[in-house]
């Protein structure tokens, strides 16, 4: 129970005043009007009590009282709501892990697994994908700078945090969504986890594309190794899944977001043009970088005006 | 109750315990010494408390002093000085005078919130707000990096100073790493050490690498 009283203090009470039912329920309104007005006046009121006996004694009184114990009770539901859902032991199952299990399914998720007819374990651990993320979102970050990508309303950062953090929680729930009607056998955590791990080969290419700028480098990473852990996932979500159609849709989709999510943070975040390469190298520039500047006319301006239009949407 | 000490009583009752009452704490008390002295003296003694940590950080030994009276003084001075640093480094410096103060401090803040809650979450027995002091005040030597930077970039900036800058900033970030781990990794488990000192890895390495990447107009 809290703090306050059950019983109701009534020696201020003078005789006199009127302890009918209609005389209590008129005091209540009045009390639950000026109730807000109780901390306020309660000095006042204490004075006023001592002398002014009867009707505002009792109301002082029981105004005080039902305020207490509207505050007690609300503090109540409140800490139990807090306890229960910002309780980030509920967290701790999926953070259970070793460093060398980490390593293995960070090498397993670039090797497709063969056997679809039965269904393939996937791991629910959050650890993992968590840093994946946010190595995702310092990369970006780097590519961000180096390639001087202005973002007017907004910081950087705050792009980098969303861009990441949102393809991850996002695309994971509409293929969970997907996945339950499609019939496949897999929880948001595994697919969380799935997605997550799926992020290593982005990141790897990343990596190695924002900081050597050789578009055809890029297109072989970008199916090489985002195509490898593509098909990792897809195999996955195949072996868990029934029936042609619903494998098709769910395969499809994931892959295609997968690789165009890829595409997307090369081009957006990173400038197409040829004129990086001179501002960053210099006269020292190798001899077989100045191929990349040979590309057909055709495939630079579809890029430049893809950028351009990727640019315009940011 | 220690004159009951002397009361003799037979030996088969078995009457012997101890019975104290908490005593109640000195609170009201230290209130009051601390509410009656000049202002000076609060303030130095808040002052002096930041400089020991500062002391901690530089020389990183093991001691609990960080942890125990954690305050974020410190790390609210260091964040607000290197994201005034950091500022005007940029092509555009019209528009990006405000959001690139905002992107350190969402960078620490963010990236000091996410390592503690994953420290916890790995089992670790230090508190929220002791992990945020002790990775805000690890952020003092690339504050000193920073400065470093800004005065060899007065000087030019050709490669030599390009490479001055890019040891410096090593140098600093691996101060930073070890004086955070030396604090945050004792409180987890011995085998999970890895796991816990990758972000705080990642963490000063952004820091780090928006410090040398950082070229004003």
């Amino acid at each position: 129970q809290g703090g306050g009283s059950a019983v109701i203090d009534m020696e201020n009470m003078d005789d006199t005043s009127g302890s009918s039912f209609e005389d209590m329920g008129e005091m209540h309104q009045r009390m639950k009007e000026e109730e807000e007005e109780e901390e306020g006046d309660a000095g006042a009121a204490e004075e006023e009590d001592g002398e002014f006996l009867g009707m505002k004694g009792l109301r002082g009184q029981l105004g005080r009282q039902v305020a207490d114990q509207m505050w007690q009770v609300g503090k109540r539901q409140a800490s139990r709501a807090f306890s229960l859902y910002a309780n980030i032991d509920i967290l701790r199952p999926y953070f259970d892990v070793e460093p060398v299990q980490v390593r293995a399914r960070l090498l397993e998720s670039m090797i497709p697994v063969k056997m679809i007819n039965f269904p393939q374990k996937i791991a629910g651990e959050l650890y993992g994908p968590l840093m994946l993320v946010l190595t995702l979102v310092a990369i970006l970050l780097h590519g961000m700078k180096t390639s001087d990508t202005i973002i007017r309303e907004g910081t950087l950062m705050g792009t980098a945090i969303g861009t990441c953090f949102g393809y991850w929680l996002g695309v994971s729930s509409f293929i969970y969504f997907l996945a339950y009607l499609c019939n496949a056998q897999i929880t948001m955590v595994q697919m969380l986890s799935l997605l997550g791990y799926g992020l290593f080969g982005h990141c790897i290419t990343l990596f190695v594309t924002y900081n050597i700028h050789f578009h055809s480098l890029f297109y072989i990473f970008w199916l090489g190794v985002g195509g490898l852990s593509t098909l990792r996932m897809v195999a996955v979500l195949v072996s868990r899944t029934v029936g042609h159609t619903q494998r098709l849709i769910l395969c499809g989709t994931l892959a295609a977001l997968h690789m165009l999510f890829l595409l997307y943070l090369h081009f957006a975040y990173h400038k197409v043009v040829e004129g990086i390469l001179d501002t960053l190298e210099g006269p020292n520039m190798p001899p077989f970088q100045r191929v990349a500047r040979d590309i057909p006319v055709v495939s630079n301006a579809v890029l430049n005006t893809t950028a351009k239009a990727i640019a315009l949407t940011l | 109750f220690a004159g009951l000490a002397d009361v003799s009583i037979s030996e088969d009752i078995p009457v012997e315990g101890e019975i104290t009452v908490p005593v109640g704490s000195h609170s009201p008390d230290e209130d009051y010494s601390t509410l009656d002295e000049p202002v000076r003296d609060t303030i130095m003694r808040d002052l002096k408390a930041v400089g020991k940590k500062f002391v901690h950080v530089m020389y990183p030994k093991k001691s609990s002093a960080l942890l125990r009276d954690w305050d974020l003084w410190g790390p609210l001075v260091l964040c607000v000085s290197l994201a005034l640093m950091l500022q005007g480094g940029s092509a555009d410096s019209k528009d990006d005078g405000g959001p690139q103060f905002a992107e350190v401090f969402v960078i620490i803040w963010f990236g000091a919130v996410v390592i503690t809650l994953n420290s916890k979450l790995l089992g670790g027995t230090i508190s929220f707000f002791q992990s945020l002091c002790v990775l805000g005040y690890c952020v003092l030597p690339l504050t000193v990096a920073m400065l470093v930077c800004r005065l060899v970039l007065l000087a030019g900036s050709g490669t030599v100073s390009f490479i001055i800058r890019l040891i410096v900033v090593i140098a600093m970030f691996a101060w930073s790493t070890l004086a955070s781990t030396a604090f945050l990794a004792d409180s987890q488990p011995p085998n999970r050490k890895a796991l816990v000192v990758y972000p705080i890895f990642l963490f000063y390495f952004v820091i780090s690498w928006m410090i040398l990447t950082f070229t004003p107009q």
